[in-house]
């Protein structure tokens, strides 16, 4: 067996692991009073699991990185596998500070959820372009999604602050919004699903078209096609014909990811909600019933404290060294580094109006959500929509 | 503006909140408060005290937070306006055409994208503005807040006042067994082991802890001002160059910005991975993936005294090979490996030949860059140039003309001698076309023979002398964010009654958390009373009272 | 009072320092772009340059003359037009102690030469192989004039086409009195 396919079922097993933990702290919620300090024998397996889940996928990232012989995180998919893993060794940090259960319950699958995402790109390992070959690329990507992944256990507390705090009895904007990012949730289930099917059957059909510049391309749909690109002319189709003909402006072979993902979410969200007659904000709430609220503010605050510095680090001051090496210039206005400075002015805005405004409780927890919003958007939409310098897949 | 007398008898200024001698509440409103308002322990806002003149206006507007925080957002939401379409600058068209190729690649949206002035939009004056009010507030409101804070924390009393005291957020009273001398003892060595400075003043003590992280966010907005200042100095003229210059294969030439310096570029290098692509990278369109872009240049310099065009000279500075992430760095410039172009002609070999034998009289050899008038190609043949046009573009009154000075499609006037025809023959070759024959039918042509290529490389050339301002600026800010968010102050105030009553108070800014476990370390080796967290017990009822949408000032402090 | 007064006076300080730096920014943002060639009125950088006939043009010996310094290449259309109007000025002004300097951008000593020959070219060409002196003088678009008078300085850019009579009233402009 060779090192990379060690790495690949390191990666699996992890997988796995933050699986059964998932179950697990789920279990503990149940059994304790889950107010933290007194953990459950069921919360203790938990932890237990996600670290041995931690450390294979550590096992994963160091088993590639000397397989590629650079940091692996120069892809789509080694990003963001990245992403996941730092996400649950931000989350097993948090813990040990607040020995917070109901956490893991919301973090371990918000982690599952990227890491599958990470799954549908090309995971063959590519070698690096000459801008890339720097130590600067180690440097910053793992500090920036290092910085990004305590970020991102704000949200995590945030989420699990509302499911607990919005009434769902009596129809509002916030029970509205709440149940939004559950159906967003949801939807990335859907395009993970769809995708991972049509990719056993090994789908594919191709088309010749016409691109905004008005050269002639190739394209290889994996999905069944709904869109057609600009001008398509079929060179070897399956399933179905696309529906609709898309101008060249949009790239219609995505557009189709979208919608199936849309598509299938949304059946799975409904079947979700015909089984379990309730909406799925309420499906949790009993399990978040009894997590102590002031813990949980300072917690989603704490981990942007502590998330910030290293975010500013990593996705400004060390973007800017590399980009004055690389590009010549420490700032370019690229979509990438636009979005970071972006994230970074509303964490920036979230400490502000925490400090000074007392938005705390509630508030805060809305804004944890729209900063970890933002760090997605980053990373999926300005690489896939918003081509840049950094666009990787 | 009328001072207002405490209670203590200590004189404050106008819009304090708190004493700043005994710490008794001077407001109704923090009168009101079971919890006071920490967050410049009481001191007077600078702004809030003046407000008459229009300098005190502007002054005031800039000073609030609430400002602070909405250019904050504004500027976020312009900032993220910018990335709806390639800026300017990424778009392959010249000025002239950029408006055109908005409109014909994003419709309609992109004209009006290009008309509003977005595609340009961070060079933008509003844009500029917009950050530049960001820049003022954060002065105005540090200036404002820092130095009373400063002020406040630097000039603290042991002593509060039981008003004070009890609308902390951590209270505690009650009996203590011991004496008033033995709980002070014990709970100022409990402290000192935490490592907590710990001032006595009679009966009270007061023990802090991390006071510095308090300046953290000031020393943060001093760095960032830095670095705003930075960024606004290259502009100045002689602080900040950028140029790109071209330069072919075994060209020396002027570097453009840099007085005095000349780059010869030796040799370009083009290297691609080995990789072949497989799997899913081949579905995906993954390409061979370039490994490596590379200049192999020689800098010279000029002598001091030499002046532009005088190339007798040149001294060698140094061998480098310029490469991606490798920039070559002299005398404060960089010059980095930013593009290349493969392939253009440097010389053209040409047989002469009799275009019915095919037989060949001898080749010669045009190299591109220094054409010769004649060449001899002994045995009594010779060929003239007569015309030489690197980019052939047809012909004006008879005459050939160039498009441009590069060899894109070069085309000879040649006059063709040899012992058959000794008056020459005139053949006119253009690249990959038939050659015409101007004077009549020849014996004789010229058949091209070989090529020999090179390449060019795009350099750019930089120099940023505001670079070590940004990165002093750079390493204050992360220095400050760090002090600001890594640690916090805690403080804890401790009275004792003769009569053994006693009164505790406890303030943190941030992690209150980490407080407590400190308390329950003192409050139990002192056998102190145990304290109350007067914001849980309100926090409890958030669900049912108000659904905790309250507008409450925070606890924290800046 | 005094102490209020002090206070108003600082804070129009800092505000006043500051909305300086912002208009300087936007100002200097605006105006970037535009910088061109050299400055008039600034002194004509100096150069050295060979011309066709191994003969050393350097600028400062022209001290006390005007010169007319014309930057060109051979694939340059409106360059080829005016070339035989700045020849016949050129013989004119020789004597008035105006010297016309054409200065080729690194092309060929053969594509020059041939140019100078087609047209009968009496005054001095020099070619600048490796750009120095067009980037001395930051020169972008062809034919570009600079008008240097006696002082050496810099008294007037041209770019684009020029007719006879705009040649001549030029070398009449820098011509010493």
């Amino acid at each position: 067996m060779s090192l990379i396919d060690i790495s690949g079922n390191l990666l699996f097993v992890a997988f796995i692991a933050y699986l059964v933990a998932t179950l697990l702290f789920g279990g503990s919620i149940k059994q304790t009073n889950a107010t933290g300090k007194n953990t459950g024998r069921w919360g203790q397996l938990a932890i237990v699991v996600t670290i041995i889940g931690f450390l294979s996928q550590l096992g994963y990232f160091i088993t590639r990185w000397i397989y590629t012989g650079h940091a692996p995180v120069s892809n789509m998919f080694e990003f963001t596998t990245a992403f996941g893993m730092f996400i649950v060794g931000a989350f097993i940090l948090i813990y040990f500070i607040y020995r917070l259960t109901a956490l893991g319950l919301v973090a371990l699958p918000v982690a599952l959820l990227i890491i599958s995402y990470a799954a549908m790109f090309p995971k063959e390992v590519s070698p690096l372009v000459p801008s890339l070959q720097s130590h600067w690329l180690t440097i910053h990507v793992i500090t920036a999604a290092l910085g990004q992944s305590i970020l991102a256990i704000s949200a995590v507390a945030g989420l699990i602050y509302l499911l607990k705090v919005v009434d769902l009895s009596k129809p509002s904007k916030q029970r509205f919004w709440l149940e939004a990012v559950m159906y967003c949730l949801v939807v990335v289930v859907g395009f993970v699903a769809v995708t991972s099917t049509f990719s056993a059957m090994d789908y594919e059909s191709s088309y010749n078209y016409v691109d905004k510049e008005g050269t002639s391309r190739k394209i290889i749909y994996n999905l069944p096609p709904i869109f057609g690109m600009n001008e398509y002319e079929v060179v070897e189709e399956h399933g179905m014909s696309p529906l609709v003909e898309m101008p060249a402006l949009i790239n219609a072979k995505k557009l189709t990811t979208v919608v199936w993902s849309l598509l299938v979410g949304s059946i799975l969200y409904l079947l979700i909600r015909l089984i379990a007659r309730r909406r799925i904000s309420a499906i949790f709430q009993p399990l978040v019933k009894r997590v102590n609220l002031q813990l949980l503010d300072e917690v989603g605050y704490r981990s942007v404290l502590i998330g910030f510095p290293v975010f500013s680090l990593g996705a400004l001051i060390f973007a800017m060294i590399w980009a004055q090496i690389a590009w010549s210039r420490f700032w370019g206005w690229d979509p990438k580094e636009v979005w970071a400075l972006i994230t970074w002015l509303f964490y920036a805005a979230f400490l502000h109006l925490r400090l000074s405004k007392g938005w705390e409780g509630r508030k805060s927890a809305w804004l944890a959500l729209i900063g970890f919003g933002i760090i997605l958007f980053n990373l999926i939409a300005v690489n896939l929509i918003l081509a840049g310098l950094h666009s990787y897949a | 503006m009328e001072k207002i007398i405490c209670a203590c008898g200590h004189s404050n200024p106008y819009g304090t909140k708190l004493c700043e001698k005994c710490g008794r509440p001077l407001t109704e409103e923090e009168k009101q408060n079971k919890v006071v308002d920490m967050r410049y322990d009481g001191m007077a806002i600078r702004s809030k005290t003046y407000n008459k003149s229009f300098v005190d206006k502007i002054w005031n507007f800039f000073s609030s937070v609430k400002v602070g925080i909405s250019l904050i957002i504004t500027t976020l939401i312009a900032a993220s306006i910018g990335t709806l379409l390639p800026q300017e600058f990424y778009v392959k068209a010249s000025d002239m055409e950029k408006g055109a190729y908005y409109a014909d690649v994003y419709g309609t949206f992109g004209k009006i994208y290009y008309k509003l002035g977005l595609s340009d939009l961070y060079s933008s004056w509003w844009f500029q503005i917009l950050v530049g009010m960001l820049a003022v507030s954060i002065i105005v409101a540090s200036l404002d807040r820092g130095i009373p804070l400063y002020k406040s924390l630097k000039n603290q009393r042991v002593k509060r006042h039981e008003s004070f005291m009890k609308r902390q957020r951590i209270v505690a009273e009650g009996q203590v067994t011991a004496s008033a001398e033995e709980t002070l003892d014990k709970v100022a060595q409990k402290m000192t082991e935490m490592r907590y400075s710990v001032r006595r003043d009679g009966s009270a003590l007061l023990a802090e802890k991390g006071r510095f992280s308090r300046y953290g966010p000031y020393i943060n907005h001093v760095g960032l001002i830095i670095f705003l200042s930075g960024v606004m100095l290259r502009l100045v003229p002689g602080f900040y160059v950028d140029e790109s210059i071209w330069v072919r294969e075994g060209e020396t030439r002027a570097i453009a910005g840099m007085d005095g310096y000349f780059i010869e570029n030796r040799d370009f290098v083009l290297e691609t991975h080995d990789n072949t692509p497989q799997g899913e990278q081949v579905k995906q369109g993954v390409n061979v993936v370039a490994k490596n872009f590379q200049t192999d240049i020689t800098l010279y310099k000029q002598p001091d005294d030499a002046l532009p065009g005088d190339t007798e000279n040149l001294e060698k500075v140094k061998d480098y090979s310029i490469r991606v992430n490798h920039p070559l760095k002299e005398d404060g410039f960089a010059l980095y490996q930013m593009d290349y172009r493969l392939n253009e002609l440097k010389q053209m070999n040409f047989e002469l030949i009799n275009k019915t034998t095919e037989k060949s009289l001898g080749e010669v050899e045009i190299d591109l860059t220094n054409p010769k008038k004649e060449y001899d190609l002994g045995n009594g043949s010779s060929v003239q140039i007569l015309v030489y046009t690197p980019d052939f573009d047809g012909f004006e009154n008879g005459e050939p003309q160039t498009k441009t000075s590069i060899p894109n499609n070069p085309a000879f006037l040649f006059k063709m001698t040899t012992p058959e025809t000794p008056e020459g023959e005139v053949s006119f070759v253009e690249i990959m076309q038939p050659p015409l024959e101007p004077l009549g039918e020849n014996k004789y042509r010229m058949k091209f023979a070989a090529a020999e290529m090179r390449d060019m490389s795009g350099i750019t050339v930089r120099k940023d002398s505001t670079i070590p301002i940004l990165f002093v600026g750079g390493v204050i800010f992360m220095i400050g964010v760090a002090i600001g968010s890594y640690w916090n102050h805690r403080r804890l105030w401790l009275q004792v009654e003769p009569d053994g009553r006693v009164l505790m108070a406890a303030h943190v800014n941030k992690n209150m958390f980490s407080m407590k476990k400190d308390l329950d370390a003192v409050t139990t080796f002192a056998a102190l009373p145990s304290y109350n967290d007067q914001l849980e017990k309100d926090e409890a009822g958030e669900e049912s009272t108000n659904g905790g949408n309250k507008e409450k000032e925070g606890d924290n402090t800046l | 009072m005094e102490k209020k007064k002090k206070r108003l006076v600082l804070r129009t300080v800092i505000l006043a320092v500051l909305a300086l730096a912002i208009g300087y920014t936007v100002y200097g943002t605006a105006t970037k772009e535009k910088v061109e060639l050299v400055a008039v009125g600034s002194e004509a950088p100096d150069f050295t340059l060979v011309d066709l006939n191994g003969e050393k043009h350097k600028l400062s010996d022209y001290k006390g003359q005007g010169v007319f310094l014309n930057f060109w290449g051979t694939w340059c259309k409106p360059c080829e037009k005016e070339m035989p109007a700045m020849d016949n000025q050129y013989q004119v002004f020789k004597d008035q102690n105006v010297q016309t300097l054409a200065v080729n951008i690194a092309q060929t000593d053969f594509e020059v030469q041939n140019f100078v020959d087609r047209y009968n070219l009496t005054f001095p060409v020099v070619i600048d192989k490796t750009k120095s002196v067009m980037t001395a003088y930051n020169v972008g678009q062809l034919p570009a004039t600079v008008l240097i008078d006696p002082e050496g300085k810099v008294a007037k850019i041209i770019t684009g086409e020029m007719t006879e009579e705009d040649i001549a009233s030029y070398m009449e402009l820098v011509k010493p009195k």
